[in-house]
């Protein structure tokens, strides 16, 4: 699974992209921040508020209901400010 | 119909002769222009950087402006946003709406802009002199964004 981190999460995270095998069990967004946020104090620092953690699967925005899957880009980011 | 996402700057009066390419059905063209401010919350900006999610953002503008072209009879309309890092004064973004009447092309362009500040993956970082801070997502453009929202489209 490919996972890309934006903007202070990226910062918080200390990388842009990583790969990642989560294991089984790990299925949907929910499941999968919660698994990340258990990898260490920079995770845990970046995803702790998860009401301003956004999640796209496959570059479509995602709820904590959608299904992750081992070949899926997810991405991680902050609410989005352009304009 | 075009979406562009690009670092360089653009000429506001190039892309806004060229849309419709001399489509005569056209009566109007309504367009906003998004610039870097000066100061941000009461703090100076020196410097404001963009950074954006490749792929996705191309997707939601052509998103968004397919949406915008199904509610109003548009003939039609282009998004240039730009990344990087910009100064105050730098032009940011350019929506534009063509219809053949002012009234259709003022709503889409007021969409477009309310619609891609809530949905298109563009995150905003200033200087100021306390150091770099991330812009937070305004409650105002969620209220903004909420007045385009109609049931079948959600």
């Amino acid at each position: 699974m490919k996972l890309l981190y934006f903007a202070w999460i990226r910062t918080k995270i200390g990388i842009a992209e990583e790969d990642v095998s989560p294991p089984a069990g790990v299925d949907d967004v929910a499941g999968l921040i919660a698994w990340l946020k258990g990898r260490g104090p920079r995770y845990e620092a970046a995803l702790a508020n998860e009401a301003v953690v956004k999640v796209a699967v496959n570059q479509e925005f995602a709820p904590p209901t959608h299904p992750v899957r081992p070949d899926d880009e997810v991405a991680l980011f902050p609410p989005v400010t352009g304009g | 119909m075009a979406v562009r996402i690009q670092s360089d700057d653009f000429d506001v009066g190039a892309e806004l002769m060229a849309l419709g390419g001399g489509n005569t059905a056209i009566g109007g063209i309504a367009s906003f222009v998004g610039l870097v401010r000066d100061i941000a919350g009461g703090e100076a900006v020196s410097a404001m950087t963009l950074e954006h999610y490749p792929g996705m953002t191309e997707r939601k503008l052509a998103e968004i402006e397919a949406e915008a072209r199904r509610r109003w009879p548009l003939q039609d309309a282009l998004i240039v946003h730009r990344y990087g890092r910009l100064r105050p004064g730098d032009r940011i973004v350019l929506v534009a709406a063509a219809s053949a009447h002012r009234e259709a092309a003022f709503q889409a362009c007021h969409f477009l802009i309310d619609w891609l500040k809530t949905r298109a993956p563009f995150w905003k970082q200033e200087d100021t002199p306390d150091g770099p801070r991330w812009v937070g997502a305004a409650a105002d453009d969620d209220t903004a964004a909420a007045r385009w929202v109609t049931p079948d489209a959600e």
